[in-house]
């Protein structure tokens, strides 16, 4: 009883401080604003929140990419996911609404990658979408190792969007910029290339940690890997 | 003016609800429900706070995709329980 109440005076004296810290935050913040908004004509899109994630601190949503990647192979390693998928589906109703859902969500997620230039969405929202999508089609009974399909080509998938933001990263590099520094006219058609890349990637990322264990084609008979 | 006083004064209210029933429920599946509502209501305060990004963000990937994470790690621990406390290495060959 005494840890508990001792846990609950800390819990207060941190909630204290921090509602005080922020109450106490200077008005208008400082910060990077008026630079962000000065360079959005440069930077390709509208969106000062894409802007800011695929241009000013690319490197920082590239990491993440890799961090995302990086949840996966280690969900992979600690197991491969059973054939049987998640069981029965919850009826036959559910099978004709994810007919319907399905290719909504699908098309959503990708209005989500385009409206994100110069409006709220991009490549982690509409992902997310598609990451929904494979979650309701595993609940639907879709199995794991049909998900898979050919693992090779998921692997693919998963690592699209870390590769392709990486080989533009470098492909810019060679023709004479720094790491990521687009060059001028082609930020727009580069930051669309690498977020349609992520939208997929992330997906499927999501869908994959959904799953839980690696799914595999053929789960018995594979030697390895 | 004062409804959108009142609005978010409700909003930081059904936060700490949401949150402390989130922590403390001994049903866990009830625990889930709060966590994911938490999220939705999460989403609305970005939204309140000028930040729909963040919203999107919030909405997807905190209430919807977690929340499916945490009922599959439950349905996994009913399972569990099922089997007389003993998990089977799910998928091993």
């Amino acid at each position: 009883m005494t840890g508990k109440l001792s846990a609950g005076i800390l819990a207060s004296g941190v909630f204290g401080a921090l509602a005080w810290a922020v109450i106490r935050l200077p008005t208008p913040a400082p910060g990077l604003t008026d630079q962000a908004f000065g360079a959005l004509d440069a930077s390709g899109v509208t969106n000062p929140v894409t802007a800011v994630l695929l241009n000013y601190r690319s490197t920082d949503t590239l990491l993440e990419l890799g961090v995302l990647l990086l949840a996966v192979v280690s969900i992979w390693a600690l197991g491969r996911s059973t054939g049987a998928g998640f069981g029965r589906p919850p009826g036959p109703l559910f099978a004709g609404l994810l007919r319907v859902l399905l290719p909504l969500l699908v098309l959503f997620g990708g209005y989500l990658l385009w409206i994100g230039a110069f409006a709220p969405g991009g490549a982690f929202q509409g992902g997310a979408l598609v990451g929904g999508a494979i979650v309701l089609a595993v609940l639907g009974g879709l199995s794991p190792s049909r998900f898979a399909g050919r693992p090779a080509l998921l692997r693919v998938g998963l690592t699209a969007g870390l590769v392709v933001f990486a080989s533009i990263g470098l492909a810019v590099m060679l023709a004479g910029g720094w790491f990521l520094d687009y060059p001028d006219g082609f930020a727009k058609t580069l930051i669309l290339v690498i977020e349609a890349a992520a939208t997929l990637s992330i997906g499927l990322t999501l869908g994959c940690l959904f799953i839980g264990g690696e799914p595999t084609a053929d789960d018995r008979s594979e030697p390895s890997s | 003016m004062s409804a959108a006083v009142i609005f978010d004064a409700l909003l930081a209210l059904l936060i700490l609800v949401l949150a402390w029933r989130a922590v403390t429920d001994p049903l866990r599946f009830r625990a889930v429900v709060s966590f994911v509502a938490l999220g939705l209501v999460l989403a609305v305060t970005w939204f309140r706070l000028s930040a729909p990004d963040l919203a999107l963000a919030e909405a997807a990937v905190g209430s919807g995709l977690t929340g499916a994470l945490l009922l599959a790690a439950l349905r996994r621990w009913d399972e569990r329980d099922v089997d007389g406390g003993e998990s089977s290495e799910r998928g091993e060959p």
